[in-house]
């Protein structure tokens, strides 16, 4: 730490790699992150953090590549749970048995993988759980950000229609807005989203990513678009403010660096003062501002 | 994790024998006793919740119980006091931050989870001792269970009980319908919090024996499965805390005779019970089509609380 802070880690290749994936990821979250909050979906954010666990210790239980546990068990479980509730929105309750019993099947892949394999990998659950992004190789980083940089730019294309069928979901379907298309899309979204975030933070943490700035956006403005925008910014900064602080400070490992900045950022939007009530968002958003 | 490694006693199919040889260990006495006043007490306040549809609180009270034990063995405290201590707290922490409506409320609960996640990985960081690392918090275990760790349960669980047949008519009906129950002057905010301070006290014992992962397998999936084969309060309260006991105590037996984790067959047994109670109220339907579907969903919830989205 004798060198100055802003030259010294830019020159290690592996903070350059988690500050690359971190960042998409960090976006993308925090788009995905806005419309969960909105939707109140956020538990299903939950699940799906808890399957990418299972998907993982599955995969590599079964010699898989890990990434493809992860990318088939929460796009699969996201869309599961679309059909499980009305109009794509699932049952708290449904949502909860369900996700209880992968994460035992969790912990029976994770049994199964540390007793056939031996110890070479005996960590790898942990990893899993709470991510290790400063272990991201440099190919992993750029499928990562590509994989990130598709969910936001899908995000933003339905940004408009989704915000619509959001806030009023029969009138949104009245004018032929696809709603039902547009919850499971956006459910396969988030499942994409979880299984990214959990190479960066890990499966139990990626719920910070998702609902922290999107909480913190919705907090401080109530023009949705704004809120939008404001949501992936805040994720941006937290993961960067994580990887720095954790870079400075050896002993922090990082995802709990980055879950501090996201809670701190939250915390601090319960001092700022609300915009001023009423609601005049939704007449906003519905006539197209 | 807990007995893999090490070869699984064999199950033979003598019953008397096979149970003679598991009590014949003292933590596995210690293990169904505390098994079973945690399947009590988890059954009986997840009713509630599954009544009050606050499933995701309890997943986080339930997720805080891994700092809580993390914290405790960094400072060199025992894992129980640990438990309860941080359990409570965030009960605290949500019942006094709620009330920006639900979309703010789940932001919450999900910001303050991670973060308590994050720090109890923090401290498994810090602390390098802890031999078999996170996940026997996480994913439950029931060795080394001791009889003072049963009594502390015990207290715990009985004064739970007891403070919640206290308050059970009234928080019943201010679940039911807090409006009316509001109007009657019923005070529900009390209750709710009295309620969450209950639920972190119960998710702390639950977190000892499913791990804190896995309370749901406990506090949840019984009280669903009752809730969806009878309505009538009484009759599923009691079938809950059957099938909480039921799959506690298969699922100890099955993982003392095999190398799976306990968390996995508790969830397991009762999941499968929750999937037949689905399967047989389905077949009713298609016998009694006429009957008009009574099941409550949340839609109707979920589509106001979108609308005050913007607010």
């Amino acid at each position: 730490m004798t060198l100055p802070l802003a030259a010294s880690p830019l020159s290690h290749p592996f903070f350059l790699h988690a500050l690359l994936a971190g960042t998409a990821i960090a976006a993308a979250c925090g788009l995905v992150g806005h419309f969960l909050v909105l939707r109140a979906q956020v538990f299903t954010g939950d699940a799906l953090s808890h399957v990418a666990f299972t998907g993982a210790m599955a995969a590599l239980a079964f010699g898989a590549d890990l990434r493809l546990g992860l990318f088939a068990a929460t796009i699969c479980m996201a869309l599961l749970f679309g059909t499980l509730g009305r109009g794509a929105r699932p049952d708290d309750v449904v949502i909860g048995s369900v996700f209880s019993w992968i994460l035992g099947l969790g912990a029976f892949f994770v049994t199964l993988y540390t007793t056939s394999r031996s110890t070479t990998n005996g960590t790898a659950g942990v990893r899993v759980l709470f991510g290790s992004v400063f272990g991201i190789s440099a190919h992993s980083a750029v499928v990562a950000a590509l994989v990130a940089v598709g969910v936001g730019l899908l995000m933003v294309l339905i940004a408009r229609p989704l915000l619509f069928a959001t806030l009023d979901e029969a009138v949104a379907a009245a004018r032929g807005v696809p709603v039902k298309l547009l919850g499971y899309g956006f459910l396969a979204l988030a499942g994409i989203s979880a299984a990214e975030a959990t190479q960066a933070v890990g499966s139990l943490l990626l719920l910070g990513l998702l609902a922290a700035p999107a909480g913190a956006a919705i907090r401080l403005t109530n023009r949705p678009y704004r809120a939008l925008a404001l949501s992936a910014g805040l994720a941006v900064l937290e993961m960067w403010a994580g990887l720095f602080t954790s870079y400075t400070v050896p002993k922090m490992p990082p995802s709990f660096a980055i879950m501090a900045a996201a809670t701190v950022v939250y915390a601090a939007t319960f001092l700022v003062r609300r915009p001023a009530s009423g609601r005049p968002a939704r007449t906003a958003v519905l006539t197209g501002t | 994790m807990t007995l893999a490694g090490t070869a699984a006693p064999a199950w033979s199919w003598n019953l008397v024998t096979d149970f003679q040889d598991m009590w014949s260990y003292p933590f596995m006495v210690n293990a169904f006793r505390a098994g079973a006043v945690v399947a009590v007490v988890c059954a009986v306040v997840g009713w509630f919740v599954v009544l009050r549809r606050q499933t995701f609180a309890a997943h986080t009270l339930s997720a805080v119980a891994f700092p809580g034990a993390a914290g405790a063995l960094l400072l060199g405290l025992g894992a129980v006091y640990g438990y309860f201590t941080l359990c409570v707290a965030a009960a605290l922490v949500i019942a006094a931050l709620r009330g920006g409506g639900e979309h703010e409320d789940s932001a919450l609960t999900g910001t303050v989870q991670a973060f308590l996640l994050a720090s109890g990985f923090l401290f498994t960081a810090l602390y390098r001792g802890l031999l078999e690392g996170p996940q026997s918090i996480l994913f439950g275990t029931f060795l080394g269970i001791t009889s003072s760790q049963v009594t502390v349960l015990m207290v715990v669980g009985a004064v739970v009980l007891a403070v919640l047949a206290l308050i059970g008519r009234p928080l019943l009906f201010a679940s039911v319908d807090p409006e009316v129950a509001r109007g009657r002057g019923v005070p529900v905010r009390a209750l709710s919090v009295v309620f969450l301070v209950l639920l972190g006290a119960a998710t702390a014992e639950a977190s000892q024996i499913t791990g804190t992962l896995l309370v749901f397998a406990l506090m949840v999936i019984p009280a669903a499965t009752a809730q969806v084969l009878t309505a009538r309060p009484a009759l599923s309260l009691a079938l809950t805390v059957l099938l909480a006991l039921a799959a506690t105590w298969l699922g100890l037996t099955a993982a003392y005779y095999s190398p799976y984790p306990l968390g996995f067959f508790v969830t397991t047994i009762a999941f499968a019970g929750y999937v037949l109670a689905l399967g047989g109220r389905s077949l009713r339907e298609m016998r009694t089509r006429t009957r008009t579907r009574t099941l409550t969903r949340p839609g109707a919830d979920a589509v106001s609380a979108a609308r005050e989205a913007a607010a």
